[in-house]
């Protein structure tokens, strides 16, 4: 069933792994003291001793490994990468079952728990109930659950299910986001809420679903909905009081999307004014979408933080000519003031669902013999984005998946050759777009390591066909729907999970899923990788070859984000948590009928067998050596 | 012209399995069974702010026809609420919150769907006093006008004016009001009547029964005409059966409903009068492929 491919790339993955492991040398050099099981004394070869003292920072270097996961994505590099190595290739099949807990809410569970000050904490999908358990004792018992009690009503403008991609934590507060447009702090030993601010409106079709990003004594947020007619912004709180201190919208003139004097876009075509506005008809950017529930991304030497901007909304593509800026679009901003740095969009005047939201991972690549401050992002226009992360400059642009929508990417504008046959117009039927609307890979975050210097990416393999026509039913507004119908890519399997090599732009392995592989990743000291299948395996694969090491079946199927901590006895834990949903599993967590072929935008008619395969659920699973 | 043909091929198939089922309907017994006796509830899914459709104090023409319903089959008539947005089927009807929607296009795949009951049209609104007489998508005046359309976001497709007017390279003059609006106000989608009515947009295209009532409630005499052509080419409708739904399997409810529509159209047809619904007459058929 799992088929795999070694490609004969190895030599130069090793060769970057050097260099990678050396400018991260400093962070792991201060590990050494904390934890015996860590990388900086497991490290692979000693061939990287000497190297670690060239090192000269990086995002990563600036995050020491303490056993904690405080942040979504374990750090502001976003790497989710564990400096634990307890668990390692050879032992990780001894790996074992050390607790559980329910989450009493079966929908899709797409959140990453935190750990910090041994204390887990969990945040739900609606109804968004985050729970404190206590690692120090037997079982982690449950310290206290704090309910925001979202209105439930927010479940009505959510598209793609009830999610909730997580907490984040900082200075003794957990913040997270709730259905219904609130950002809560809750205080992380107590359980007391803090404050509650309302930053949108779900009478507006706004809802969140993002894990905010804690930048010194900022909560940034960012709104869901662009099918919903919303208008895309990205909000910073003060983290003491709540109070909202600037928002950034991602349509309309310059002043709203924040963008002045310090605004210099690498490519001359983003550098006119009011692009957020001059970019598209009339006044269709009030309700033009380009909202952001995917992830942040920090550099605090930089001081900047990265974040994607999702699809346009909620006009067709033939009404709304022009660039549509800015979504689909990544952003640098200045965590402290929001202003805008550089931005480059990748999928301008998006005409197939492709949000620019997914993850931006932060690294310092040896290039042609320099080091360069880059952000990989792997896009869901299906290529892999190396983009120099101090100017907005598009290094590479590689596919990483089947794309026949576009032919590629030019780099010397930076702009996306589509292709014309494959765009969806009104009485035209299109066979076999691809990638379809979730893209080559959607939220699902990837993680990187560097002992091996590879991006873990977790992605699915899907076209679609776009026909007319069937009378719809909104709102008593009859009218006449596109009839989306997602279809497995090439191949026929719907899954992959890669390891890639962003130095050499090559797929190192490819293992092959039957269903859309919509966990995230995490990647270890260890040598050993994570993720999760929408059947429910939970499965570790050696990090350098991809090959299947273990793997546990759980109650449900996996969309969720593995973490990895050290428990106060020292051990090393992986966590994950299980319970199908999301887009790819609304037929499950929806009760959808399989016949029902365009429900969930189309994604249903790919997943008719996984009814079959997995039921709801909603349990947290954590894992420990004997 | 491609996508034409297969269509009416489907259409004509469709037709021929509902005929199927209503004749297995007919003589299979458990069913039979159940058409006979007596339906204590009809549980109806309905949007609690939505005229002139419904609402939650039941003052929509659909909740009027529901009661009507009920009434004919001596049930007690209750509601579960629900706002019509994406996913308004799967919560409703498809999580077994309810067994009826009073109002669906006869063409709807989610559901299985009674003999239409009534037939209406999009059409343009104008005010009164500005004298426009706009009839078809093809009058030279429009290119000079400001146009509202409801927006449905569903990433690739609008209602059908969006789409006419695009097609007429009609971009620049057009607004566009989200049909889910402002959901804290009632009624969210009459806002783009209430546009005509101030003199925010000179025409709004919007489907009739919402324009047929709002515009009688505004300020100002507004116009309603229906949209020429019927059907724009390759093929995008203008005019709409509308039926009944049920859940797929529920043959018994569709055929007693399909009894009940044909006994009451009379008191049918009153009832979407009051609301000031615009009809298209069936006699018109001929227009349509």
């Amino acid at each position: 069933m799992m088929a795999r491919k070694a490609l004969a790339v190895r030599s130069s993955a090793r060769k970057s792994n050097l260099i990678l492991l050396a400018m991260l040398g400093g962070a792991f050099a201060c590990s050494k003291q904390k934890a015996p099981d860590e990388v900086a004394q497991q490290g692979p070869s000693p061939a990287m001793t000497p190297m670690a003292g060239r090192s000269n920072g990086g995002a990563i270097a600036n995050e020491t490994e303490d056993g904690q996961w405080v942040r979504p994505a374990k750090n502001y590099a976003s790497t989710r990468f564990s400096g634990l190595g307890q668990i390692t290739a050879d032992n990780v099949k001894n790996l074992g079952l050390a607790w559980t807990f329910s989450l009493g809410v079966l929908r899709g569970q797409e959140a990453a728990p935190l750990v910090v000050n041994n204390t887990m904490y969990v945040v739900t999908p609606f109804p968004n109930i985050l729970y404190a358990l206590d690692l120090t004792k037997p079982g982690a018992p449950m310290k206290w659950e704090y309910r925001p009690g979202p209105i439930a009503a927010a479940q009505g403008v959510a598209c793609c299910d009830v999610v909730n991609r997580g907490p984040s934590y900082a200075d003794g507060k957990i913040v997270y986001n709730t259905l219904d447009d609130q950002t809560v702090a809750v205080d992380a030993n107590s359980g007391k809420e803090l404050w509650r601010t309302k930053v949108g409106e779900i009478n507006l079709g706004e809802s969140m679903t993002m894990a905010p990003l804690i930048v010194k004594n900022k909560v940034i947020v960012g709104n869901s909905g662009g099918e919903f007619g919303i208008r895309g912004w990205l909000t910073a709180l003060d983290l003491g009081s709540g109070k909202i201190a600037w928002r950034a919208y991602h349509t309309g003139p310059d002043s709203a999307v924040l963008i002045g004097s310090r605004f210099k876009p690498f490519y001359a075509a983003d550098r006119k004014p009011d692009l957020g506005k001059n970019t598209w008809p009339g006044d269709t950017w009030k309700i033009g979408g380009a909202g952001v529930w995917g992830w942040i991304s920090y550099d605090p030497e930089l001081n900047l933080i990265y974040y994607g901007t999702a699809n346009p909304g909620p006009w067709n593509p033939e009404q709304r000519p022009g660039d549509n800026k800015w979504s689909s679009t990544i952003f640098a901003r200045d965590p402290e003031t929001g202003e805008a740095v550089w931005a480059y969009q990748m999928s301008p005047h998006d005409m197939h669902d492709y949000d620019g939201v997914n993850e931006n991972i932060l690294l310092d690549l040896p290039l042609n013999g320099k080091t360069r401050k880059v952000l990989v992002h792997p896009d869901r226009n299906g290529y892999i984005y190396t983009i120099d992360r101090t100017t907005g400059e598009v290094i590479s642009a590689d596919p990483f998946g089947y794309i026949n929508t576009s032919t590629g990417v030019d780099l010397s504008t930076g702009r996306i050759k589509y292709t014309e046959e494959k765009e969806p117009q009104m009485g035209k039927v299109i066979r076999n777009a691809c990638p379809a609307s979730p893209g080559a890979k959607d939220w699902q975050p990837s993680a990187f390591s560097p002992a091996t210097g590879l991006l873990y990416i977790p992605h699915q393999n899907l076209c679609q066909d776009v026909e007319s026509v069937e009378a719809n039913y909104i709102a008593g507004t009859p009218f006449v729907g596109m009839n989306v119908k997602m279809t497995p890519g090439p191949g026929g399997n719907r899954g992959f999970f890669d390891a890639w090599d962003p130095v050499a732009r090559k797929l190192v392995w490819r293992i092959n899923e039957k269903f859309p592989v919509w966990s995230g990743a995490l990647a270890t000291a260890g040598n050993v990788v994570f993720y999760g299948t929408m059947d429910g395996w939970f499965k570790a694969v050696d990090a350098r070859s991809g090959k299947l090491l273990w793997q546990f079946k759980t109650g449900s199927g996996i969309i969720g984000q593995p973490v990895s901590y050290r428990g106060p006895d020292g051990k090393q834990y992986v966590a994950i948590l299980s319970g199908v949903g999301g887009w790819s599993g609304a037929i499950v967590a929806g009760g959808i009928d399989p016949r029902d072929s365009s429900a969930a935008l189309g994604f249903v008619n790919a997943m008719t067998d996984l009814p079959g395969a997995t039921t709801k659920g909603g349990m947290l699973y954590v894992f420990a050596l004997p | 012209m491609s996508s034409r043909f297969p269509d009416v091929v489907r259409r004509s198939s469709r037709v021929a399995v509902i005929g199927l089922a209503l004749i297995a309907g007919t003589t299979v017994g458990c069913e039979r069974a159940r058409a006979a006796t007596k339906l204590s509830e009809l549980r109806v899914c309905s949007d609690p702010n939505n005229l002139p459709f419904s609402n939650q104090q039941q003052q929509g023409f659909e909740n009027k026809i529901a009661q009507l319903v009920a009434h004919d089959l001596n049930s007690r008539l209750s509601y579960t609420w629900w706002a019509q947005h994406r996913g308004f089927v799967r919560n409703s009807l498809n999580a077994n919150q309810c067994d009826l929607l009073i109002g669906v296009p006869a063409s709807f795949e989610r559901t299985i769907n009674t003999i239409p009951y009534y037939r209406s049209t999009y059409v343009f609104v104008t005010r009164h006093d500005k004298h426009l007489n706009i009839r078809s998508f093809d009058d030279p005046a429009l290119r000079r006008l400001t146009i509202g359309v409801q927006m449905i976001g569903d990433d690739f497709t609008n209602t059908p004016p969006a789409h006419a007017l695009t097609q007429r390279h009609m971009i620049q003059n057009v607004r566009g009001y989200s049909v889910y609006g402002d959901y804290r106000r009632p009624n969210p989608p009459a806002r783009i009547i209430d546009a005509v009515a101030n003199g925010d947009i000179d025409v709004a295209v919007a489907w009739g029964p919402l324009a047929g009532y709002f515009a009688q409630k505004e300020p100002v005499a507004l116009d309603i005409t229906p949209v020429s052509p019927q059907i724009d080419l390759p093929f995008l409708p203008f005019v709409f059966d509308i039926s009944m739904g049920v859940r797929r399997g529920d043959t018994a409810l569709r055929e007693r409903l399909n009894t009940v529509i044909a006994r009451r159209k009379g008191d049918i047809d009153r009832i979407l009068e009051q609301y000031g619904v615009p009809r298209v007459d069936a006699s018109q058929e001929s227009a349509t492929p």
